[in-house]
């Protein structure tokens, strides 16, 4: 498999004198295209850090972070932004859509701040995505109309909108029933399998983990297992 | 852009009732400085209106003549006398020619070749001192619009007629159709008929003015030939500084601008306009805060909204043309309200038809309403007042944003 990603000597501290807290101690980790894989770990060991950093929301304090052969780790936040807009796409636990919009609006909206304006093409790709998430109904709702599940299955579509090689996942089930949860994995693992896409998801639910292909434990700020 | 733009309109259009407010706020804001503006400019044009509008805007007066020594004075001291002489001493000779020349200048509307003296008004054993004005009959109106003033009779100057204010009416106990004596200060008595009374509402002219005949001041001055001043109108009286050099170059004549004499008038007007744009600056004022403050509001409630944005792929600068465009749309959109609401209150007032003299209004001037400036100075300032929440919203730190 081709690689995707790299982490090297990953170390994210917070805060500075006594109030210094080391969230990840020089962490590894290298992912390749195609994979779906869960990020398991108790709270407090550094795994949405770990996503953030990837996500290229932060910077690690030191070591490297490399993707698509791209250097990240000192990337300005203009580069890293349209870094992020192209290659990854972001599914979070409360779906995070923007309220004032229909579905549709959000799930072209990473196409649309990058060209400037909501074109054709964006919209029939949007419109594609929300029909295979099951969502061909509710395509022009606003999202303040629509159940927990369906928000977070209009979260998956704007995540893939951008065809991105690595979507980050945050507890992307964690608020949803188990009928909603098994519909937004199966969506996901759908979509890995017929799309490569690669997938990294955050979870503490270890049936959602064994579901995933790969399972990443990280512990006290390093990848253990 | 476009699609901040349409970010933008979707957050105003999202909480209507609190863009409905802040768009009220800032039209109110407009609506002030709009009124401002017309009643600042409209008091202005009325106290010219009411003061330089009655006054010749450009003087031709005849130079008193210097007296001439007729004694040599070599080692000798001299004490030179010089009784107070009439004005009617000094002359302009060749008016006839020159009014003509006067009268072609672009920008004259009115030329008025007077006699003017001083003299005593008798009735009786009642004695009041005047000052006479000699006016060519027909042209009693060309500076001071007489005609508006005249409350009993006609303005019209007759052989024999003469028009006294109704102070000096009141005073000496007179009615129209009465006689009196009028004698100049040269010395020279005439009896004439009241045949109007005016009431100009200002203490000077209604107690010590009398308006007679050219021919009748001709008379009493003993003056065959020639005038003592030349009183000039113009279509524009600020134009009077420019014009009165022209005929000064034309004539020869010192021809003097109203702005000579009536500089303190024209200091009190600028420190009149000086205090509108303060008070206009204060209206635009609270407008930038007023939509600082909301934006500022909107920025804190989105911050979540903006973190998502974000971290998908929105760059600070197309966070910033969002919050900049909302300060943006209010300001026009508050801009044309208060406009509008403006001009539509002060169509209710009268409008520079009022100023004139005779008149009765405010002094506000729907014209003076600067609506365009409004409406570009509060899109401006709103624009101004959504920089800083607009900096505040794009430098949010996404991961922070998104966990509230």
């Amino acid at each position: 498999m081709t690689p995707l990603l790299e982490v090297q000597d990953l170390v994210k501290t917070f805060g500075s004198g006594e109030a210094e807290t080391r969230v990840l101690r020089g962490l590894n980790l290298a992912m390749s295209t195609g994979e779906l894989a869960a990020l398991l770990g108790p709270s407090g060991s550094g795994k949405s850090t770990l996503l953030t950093i990837l996500g290229t929301l932060m910077h690690p304090t030191s070591g490297s972070h490399t993707m698509l052969d791209v250097d990240l780790t000192t990337a300005s936040d203009r580069s890293l932004t349209e870094f992020r807009n192209r290659h990854i796409g972001f599914v979070f636990q409360f779906h995070n859509l923007l309220p004032d919009f229909t579905a549709l609006e959000n799930v072209v909206f990473p196409t649309a701040v990058r060209e400037g304006r909501e074109t054709a093409t964006a919209r029939r790709r949007g419109e594609e995505l929300l029909v295979r998430m099951g969502l061909a109904e509710r395509i022009h709702f606003p999202t303040a109309n629509l159940s927990g599940g369906q928000k977070q299955r209009v979260a998956v579509a704007r995540a893939l909108m951008n065809r991105p090689e690595l979507v980050l996942a945050d507890e992307p089930t964690g608020n949803l029933d188990r009928a909603s949860a098994q519909q937004v994995m199966d969506l996901i693992a759908e979509i890995n399998r017929d799309e490569g896409t690669t997938f990294l998801i955050s979870t503490h639910d270890e049936k959602i983990a064994a579901l995933c292909r790969r399972q990443i434990v990280v512990g006290d700020g390093l990848v253990t297992g | 852009m476009l699609y901040a733009l349409k970010i933008a309109t979707r957050y105003l259009t999202a909480s209507k009732a609190q863009t409905a407010l802040l768009v009220f706020g800032v039209a109110i804001g407009v609506f002030i400085f709009i009124f401002m503006s017309a009643l600042i400019g409209g008091l202005a044009e009325f106290i010219m209106a009411r003061t330089a509008g009655d006054m010749a805007h450009i003087t031709i007066q005849a130079e008193a003549v210097d007296p001439a020594l007729l004694l040599p004075h070599e080692g000798r001291t001299v004490l030179l006398v010089q009784e107070a002489t009439s004005q009617a001493t000094a002359v302009l000779k060749d008016t006839p020619a020159l009014v003509p020349l006067i009268e072609a200048i672009p920008g004259v509307i009115g030329i008025s070749p007077q006699i003017n003296g001083s003299g005593f008004l008798t009735r009786g054993a009642q004695v009041m001192q005047v000052s006479i004005n000699g006016l060519e009959p027909g042209k009693e109106s060309v500076i001071a619009n007489l005609a508006s003033y005249i409350t009993e009779g006609t303005a019209n100057l007759g052989a024999g007629g003469v028009l006294l204010g109704k102070t000096l009416v009141d005073d000496m106990d007179l009615a129209l159709g009465q006689t009196v004596r009028l004698q100049s200060s040269s010395g020279v008595d005439e009896l004439l008929t009241i045949t109007g009374v005016y009431e100009m509402g200002s203490g000077g002219p209604d107690r010590r003015q009398a308006y007679v005949s050219l021919a009748t001041a001709r008379t009493l001055f003993k003056l065959p030939q020639g005038v003592t001043r030349v009183e000039i109108k113009l279509a524009d009286l600020y134009a009077a500084d420019t014009i009165a050099p022209r005929i000064k170059a034309l004539t020869g004549l010192d021809a003097k601008s109203w702005t000579e004499q009536a500089a303190q008038l024209l200091e009190a007007l600028r420190a009149q306009a000086q205090t509108g744009y303060i008070l206009k600056s204060f209206a635009l004022l609270t407008i930038i805060i007023g939509v600082a403050s909301a934006l500022l509001l909107s920025t804190y409630r989105r911050r979540p909204e903006i973190g998502i944005m974000r971290a998908m792929g929105a760059g600070r600068w197309f966070v910033m043309v969002v919050f900049v465009s909302q300060g943006a749309l209010i300001g026009l959109m508050g801009g044309l309200f208060g406009a509008a609401a403006g001009y539509g209150v002060l169509l209710a007032f009268p409008g520079r038809t009022s100023f004139a003299p005779g008149q009765s209004g405010l002094p506000i001037d729907i014209t003076q309403g600067a609506y365009g400036l409004a409406i570009i100075l509060t899109t401006l300032g709103a624009i101004l007042a959504s920089i800083l929440p607009a900096r505040a919203a794009a430098r949010l730190d996404p991961v922070t944003a998104i966990g509230q």
